[in-house]
């Protein structure tokens, strides 16, 4: 039997829509399978519930899902890109070691969760995010 | 010179201009946004101007940096990171000067408006925010009214022109002929500055 990795990268979905976050969430974790799951948690919509970004969910989210193995953010459009970029160049707002992930939302949210559950690094779940740019669909 | 309670007199004109012009700023918003540009700003300010009333630093610099750490948090769209950045990054580029000259003043809101830039990627042209602020800026070397004229005329400028930027740059061809809701606003702010000024 082989050692569970003891910290697991946590991954931050942001989106404009607080259900779009968390069914995306749903999905990356129910194609994980059995056995670990690293820790996801989406932010999605403002905190009124409204579309939009919420700086303070997504510091929240962040905290929440770090094991101290870094956080990896996934975002969807405009301000949610936008407002995870200020707060990464704000210094003190996210945990230390979280990185913004150029990805796809789906698709790189579901490499993302798969790859930190496996026990990944925060560059290898980086890099399998972003290399779901490439999968064509045609 | 320009001391902390010109910086309090500025957020606190641009809220309360931000506050009569809402609805006109979501209308701009309509046709080529999402309909939420002044609802979010509005939002915005009145944290700035509730929070300087609370807490207000005899700092120009850390005054901007606050506001602009309110707007990040609380607007909610993209100005907020933008307007935000801006402010934070001009806040810092003070420095810890009790008192600045409006030349000092011109030259950190020329570091403020490159890091908005760096963030949302616009460039001159593009329909946003940076078509009334870098003329109004570069204005504002010479004087206070110039800024202002600087920025309206930017700000109208950008009806002709098609988004390339944001929500609005998926319409192509059919953002022409509207007024670009971020130039307007940021035409409000610089406006709100020339007030606290008393020009």
């Amino acid at each position: 039997m082989s050692e569970a990795p003891a910290k697991l990268v946590g991954i931050v979905l942001v989106s404009h829509s607080a259900a779009v976050a968390e069914s995306v969430a749903d999905l990356a974790r129910g194609l994980t399978g059995g056995g670990t799951t690293a820790p996801v948690a989406p932010a999605g919509g403002t905190a009124d519930g409204g579309l939009g970004t919420s700086a303070e969910l997504v510091s929240a989210a962040a905290a929440a899902v770090d094991r101290g193995a870094g956080v990896a953010v996934l975002m969807d459009l405009g301000s949610a890109v936008l407002t995870v970029k200020a707060l990464l160049a704000e210094g003190d707002e996210l945990p230390e070691n979280t990185r913004l992930i150029d990805a796809p939302f789906v698709e790189g949210a579901v490499a993302a969760v798969v790859t930190a559950s496996a026990g990944a690094d925060l560059a290898a779940v980086e890099a399998a995010a972003t290399e779901a740019y490439t999968y064509r669909k045609e | 010179m320009l001391d902390a309670d010109f910086f309090r007199r500025w957020m606190t004109a641009a809220a309360a201009s931000v506050d009569r012009e809402a609805e006109r700023l979501t209308a701009l918003d309509s046709p080529i946004g999402d309909a939420d540009h002044g609802s979010n700003l509005q939002r915005g300010f009145r944290v700035v101007a509730a929070t300087l009333e609370k807490e207000s630093p005899d700092i120009p610099g850390e005054i901007l940096q606050l506001a602009g750490r309110q707007l990040i948090s609380t607007v909610g769209g993209a100005s907020g990171p933008l307007y935000g950045t801006l402010l934070r990054r001009t806040g810092k580029a003070l420095g810890d000067a009790a008192e600045v000259s409006r030349e000092q003043l011109a030259q950190a809101l020329r570091a403020g408006v490159e890091a908005l830039m760096a963030l949302g990627g616009a460039a001159p042209g593009d329909k946003t925010m940076v078509d009334t602020l870098v003329p109004a800026v570069e204005a504002l070397g010479t004087s206070f009214e110039a800024a202002r004229a600087a920025a309206e005329e930017g700000a109208v400028a950008t009806t002709p022109l098609q988004a390339r930027k944001g929500r609005a740059s998926y319409l192509g061809e059919r953002s022409i002929g509207h007024q670009d809701p971020g130039a307007t606003s940021s035409a409000l702010l610089i406006a709100a500055l020339v007030e606290a000024a008393g020009e």
